[in-house]
């Protein structure tokens, strides 16, 4: 089952065309990662899956009552606003102290729930934004670099909570990373995109590049693995699709 | 019970606080204190308007700083530098508002009374359109509370919650343009813009939740409201400032108290 589709996308920013031609689509339980270098559009293409931003041309239809739990890339927030944990994650719906409790303990911080938000370690804030979106009953995990300022053991546990969660929950996780080397290896499908989609396919996995895995650590427990991928090509063929393996 | 002009001046001002304790939270956790600013100078062009066309001030001011609050709401989504922005228009809309006034020879002596308020003259009439709006400002905010405050942390994260965050925007904007509104009789166009900040900021060093800080700022702006009157009464000094002269003695108090308590743990 489908749950978001994008057909012929195109989103323009203040005149300058910042995605086109992007056709995509995502299923109930599927993991797909979104990598491309900065300014490649991928926080845009985030932004239109989840209907913030109008597509200028081309269509997004989202399954009806997609219940979505987003992680946004940055969370500021101002230092006049105290914020503890479990104050956030009531927002904007009550959550009961048991829920609460429940999911910071699935996320991994058990003992956070008073602490203000801006007191949290990047690691636990990036637990508590998952605990957040989590509380939504997600049909599909959305998370803009969510790993982000993560050291690499901290990344790979990150990764590898996703995969429980998804296992545990069977929800779908879509997730944006600038980093092409590093993707979840759980990924079913990997879409690298330079304003268009260049190329999609599944993770290529680390068995040519023992160096990297040894880079990454044995501690990884195998959540990391290496997506391999040159932006050499010029943009004069907008509409040529790199032929690449698909996991369907 | 209302003939004493001290307790119209006292239950207006109290009014006041219950809608400028929880909105200035908002303006301080969203950083809008310029956008405070430029919509309550623009009441002055609002109050020119309305002696021009001989309409109520309270409409004139609404109007002008609704129109003033939706310009500057619109131009902050169009992604223009705000802070230079917001300065110009702030300014801009206080000295047209000045001029446009003195074109008014009658009214020029009342000036100070718009600028700088004029609670202690507040009539019965003034005292029913203060309560209204204002209870009309904490209402929407109360009801709003959740969703204001989710668009406030991220425009995206309420959005994929389900929420409108242009609409809780235009919450805010409206309910700023009441204020500025209700406020000008109070501490004059000048000085609404501190009565949204100053309580909320003092209140930021008591509280550890957002809904205890807007208690907090409640407390704190009635509080200054009263002790502002007095010193008024007594000293015969500008009500409007010195409710704000009030508000700002808590704030030094208790930023200097949070500063020390926060020191002694180290030591």
């Amino acid at each position: 089952m489908t749950l978001i589709q994008a057909s012929g996308v195109c989103v323009h920013y203040g005149g300058r065309r910042a995605l086109f031609d992007i056709d995509f689509s995502i299923a109930k339980g599927e993991i797909v990662t979104i990598v491309g270098p900065n300014g490649s559009g991928k926080t845009t293409m985030l932004r239109a899956l989840l209907g913030v931003v109008a597509p200028s041309r081309g269509s997004v239809t989202r399954k009806a009552g997609l219940q979505v739990g987003y992680v946004p890339q940055h969370l500021h927030i101002d230092p006049g606003l105290p914020l503890p944990v479990r104050r956030f994650l009531s927002l904007p719906t009550r959550r009961s102290a048991a829920q609460i409790a429940a999911v910071l303990d699935r996320v991994g911080v058990p003992d956070v729930a008073a602490q203000n938000m801006t007191t949290l370690s990047g690691g636990q804030f990036q637990r508590v934004l998952l605990a957040r979106a989590l509380l939504m009953q997600p049909d599909i995990l959305m998370l803009d670099e969510p790993t982000a300022g993560l050291d690499q053991p901290g990344v790979a546990s990150f990764y590898r909570l996703i995969e429980d969660v998804r296992r545990d929950t069977g929800c779908a996780v879509l997730s944006v990373s600038h980093d092409l080397h590093v993707v979840m290896s759980a990924s079913d499908r990997v879409v690298c995109i330079n304003g268009h989609i260049c190329c999609e396919g599944t993770p290529n996995v680390v068995r040519a590049a023992p160096e990297y895995r040894a880079l990454f650590g044995m501690g990884t427990g195998g959540a990391l693995a290496l997506f391999q991928h040159q932006h050499d090509h010029d943009h004069e063929h907008e509409h040529h699709k790199e032929d690449a393996p698909h996991a369907g | 019970m209302l003939d004493d002009f001290m307790m119209r001046a006292l239950l207006a001002g109290l009014a006041v606080a219950l809608a400028t304790g929880p909105l200035g939270c908002f303006v301080v956790w969203r950083r809008m204190a310029y956008f405070g600013d430029a919509t309550s100078h623009a009441a002055i062009l609002g109050v020119a308007l309305a002696l021009g066309f001989q309409i109520s001030i309270f409409v004139g001011t609404l109007v002008v700083a609704l129109l003033m609050a939706m310009i500057v709401s619109v131009m902050a989504g169009r992604g223009w530098a705000m802070d230079t922005t917001l300065g110009v228009l702030a300014h801009s809309a206080l000295a047209f508002g000045l001029v446009a006034v003195s074109f008014l020879p009658a009214v020029r002596v009342d000036l100070t009374a718009y600028l700088f308020g004029d609670i202690l003259a507040v009539s019965r009439m003034d005292l029913a359109i203060i309560v209204a709006g204002s209870a009309l400002v904490l209402g929407l905010i109360l009801w709003r509370w959740s969703a204001l405050l989710t668009a406030t942390l991220n425009e995206d994260l309420a959005h994929a919650s389900g929420l409108s965050p242009a609409r809780e925007r235009m919450v805010l904007t409206l309910s700023l343009a009441v204020v500025v509104a209700v406020a000008l009789k109070i501490v004059g166009a000048l000085l609404i813009a501190a009565m949204l900040i100053v309580p909320a900021a003092a209140a930021r060093n008591l509280a550890r939740t957002p809904e205890v800080m807007a208690l907090c700022a409640v407390a704190i702006g009635g509080f200054s409201v009263w002790g502002g009157l007095q010193l008024s009464l007594w000293q015969d000094t500008p009500s409007g400032p010195s409710i704000v002269v009030v508000a700002a003695l808590i704030f030094s108090l208790f930023t200097f108290a949070a500063a020390l308590v926060q020191k002694r743990p180290g030591r």
